[in-house]
């Protein structure tokens, strides 16, 4: 394995036509963690990681490997390992051919055919056609390919779509386990939920542009808390809190209060002598901050 | 170099890796076979008189065709050329089509590198097609002229320049549509130009051409009057009415070379530099 490279992208623009896909987009991924490159579909993820893998010319700005741009990179395949889209191979190619093909073409070892194979599970199906191959299976081929030269860095475009969910169960582990090795690690998502019981850091794009780069818990705001509270006496409730001076709206599974401690409202409850059935926290979710971020709403 | 090579040899598996290349190989092979065999057999009867020259509407036209092998043998690249045309076409755009410039682009990011290794594989392909396409005319053709009575020629070193010119222009034939692949990358329009231009336009341009003095030397630079040049016997140049005289040999296959090239540096520039989306 080569060690993971810092993936480094300065102020990246590119436009299609009259049509501004990507805007002056800066932003480093360090290695040994998993960095989601998170936002709606649309919003450039695919055209940014194209541009850094030197597949699309950027209208301005460079994009680097370790300060290396991806084309001239002297071992590509062992430097980066990249997964797109699950539709490029040629359907009457078996699995192994495929990749036998772009082995030779990096000078990799054919050996290392069957052993990527293997890693992703797919050693049993290895000389089917791959037109026959479910999606889930494309995906898994796709990341074989990008395991191909055991490369330090891996850029992955949205890898879980099409898995089923012990694929997504395996992929999250996989990933975390490449951070652990120390490779660099860059997986594209449109849906937070989808990566963040895998991702360390969070880069966001909308529309072209950076709205939002950190650490996970970044996400984790908590701008206006929540606390769910019901009672079988609703009405002695909503006075007990009314008189606290504690707004609240009425939700489906109780009242909703405008606070984030769940022991005060124990406690004005107890004081108040009235019977709680539910008392806890709403969790502010870290995909509303997402959607909040990304402009609301637009992930289809 | 050495990632040239690589290059070379990814080419190389790409081909033969899927079943078009043997498939198109079969049908070349059948083709050619029948045509040779049959026409062998009609000529060569007419010619030793097996045939009652009564029998056949000739149109008052000749009965004498000249040296019968050479224009037997030279079916292979005369109609077999489409072959390598439409194998070099089908292996540029498939790369479009499926969408496998991305890996490969990924596992050599330089694109002029690629495009070369593709263009010198496909030219020893279209060189293989050769051998097969030859192998059916010299083989088949060849037999049925023996039958006949007619000597098949296979001790002239005339015949075996013309196989050796054949599979010059087999390779060149096949490095044109590698070409024209990359300047039309959608390939069920590359198919279409590749029919429609070998079977039905270049034809009747030719004949069209051959009437006038002036027009059919410009004619002798259609890319199929080239080839036959280049080869050297042709049932087109025997049907060509104003006689006017074709091109050296060697002029010939510089004029399929600069086809190739034109169309392969257009086609770079046009699609395969072009950002992959």
């Amino acid at each position: 394995m080569s060690t993971g490279a810092v993936i480094e992208f300065t102020s990246i623009s590119k436009r299609f036509g009259g049509v501004a896909a990507v805007k002056d987009l800066s932003f480093t991924v360090e290695p040994g963690r998993v960095t989601g490159f998170l936002g709606p579909n649309g919003a450039g993820k695919t055209t940014s990681l194209r541009i850094l893998l030197g597949l699309v010319a950027a209208s301005s700005g460079t994009a680097t490997f370790g300060g290396v741009r991806y084309r001239d990179l002297p071992h590509p395949l062992k430097t980066v390992g990249a997964a797109l889209e699950a539709a490029s191979f040629h359907p009457g190619r078996t699995a192994r051919d495929h990749l036998g093909v772009y082995a030779i073409a990096a000078g990799l070892p054919r050996t290392r055919v069957m052993e990527v194979l293997t890693l992703v599970g797919l050693a049993a199906h290895a000389a089917q056609r791959v037109g026959g191959y479910s999606l889930g299976m494309r995906q898994r081929l796709g990341l074989a390919y990008a395991l191909l030269g055991d490369p330090g860095v891996l850029v992955l475009d949205e890898p879980i779509n099409g898995l089923d969910p012990e694929g997504i169960r395996w992929i999250r582990g996989f990933l975390r386990d490449m951070a652990a090795e120390g490779r660099t690690v860059l997986v594209s998502s449109h849906l937070l939920s989808e990566v963040q019981q895998s991702v360390d850091d969070v880069v966001i794009i909308a529309r072209g542009e950076l709205v939002h780069l950190g650490p996970l818990s970044s996400l984790d705001t908590d701008a206006a808390p929540q606390t769910i509270v019901e009672s079988p006496d609703r009405e002695a409730l909503a006075a007990a809190l009314t008189a606290a001076g504690i707004t609240f709206s009425i939700g489906r599974t109780g009242l909703l209060a405008a606070t984030g401690d769940p022991a005060l409202l124990g406690h004005l409850a107890f004081t108040a002598g009235v019977e709680l059935s539910v008392l806890h926290r709403q969790k502010a979710g870290l995909e509303d901050s997402f959607l909040a971020l990304v402009g609301g709403g637009h992930t289809l | 170099m050495t990632m040239f090579l690589r290059s070379v040899s990814a080419e190389f598996a790409k081909i033969f890796t899927t079943r078009l290349w043997w498939i198109l190989a079969i049908v070349l092979f059948g083709y050619i076979g029948l045509l040779a065999g049959g026409l062998a057999a009609l000529f060569a009867g007419i010619q030793t008189g097996v045939i009652s020259p009564d029998a056949v509407n000739t149109g008052g036209g000749p009965t004498d065709f000249g040296s019968l092998p050479p224009l037997i043998y030279s079916f292979a690249s005369s109609v077999g050329y489409v072959f390598p045309v439409l194998l070099g076409a089908l292996a540029t755009t498939g790369e479009f089509r499926h969408q496998t410039l991305t890996p490969t682009f990924l596992a050599t990011p330089r694109r002029g590198l690629v495009l070369g290794a593709k263009t010198v594989t496909l030219v020893l392909i279209g060189a293989g097609f050769g051998v097969v396409a030859l192998a059916a005319s010299v083989g088949i053709g060849g037999g049925v002229l023996s039958a006949f009575g007619v000597d098949a020629l296979l001790q002239g070193a005339e015949t075996w320049l013309l196989v050796a010119r054949t599979l010059l222009a087999m390779g060149l034939w096949a490095a044109i549509g590698v070409g024209l692949g990359a300047l039309v990358p959608n390939q069920v329009a590359s198919i279409v130009i590749v029919l429609a231009f070998t079977q039905f336009v270049e034809p009747l341009l030719r004949l069209a051409a051959s009437f006038l003095e002036v027009t059919a030397k410009i004619g002798n630079f259609l890319p199929g009057a080239a080839s036959d040049a280049l080869v050297g016997a042709s049932v087109f140049t025997m049907a060509s009415p104003a006689g006017t005289a074709p091109l050296d040999w060697w002029q010939g296959g510089l004029v399929l070379l600069g086809y190739a090239l034109i169309a392969t540096v257009i086609g770079y520039a046009v699609s395969w530099k072009r950002d992959v989306t």
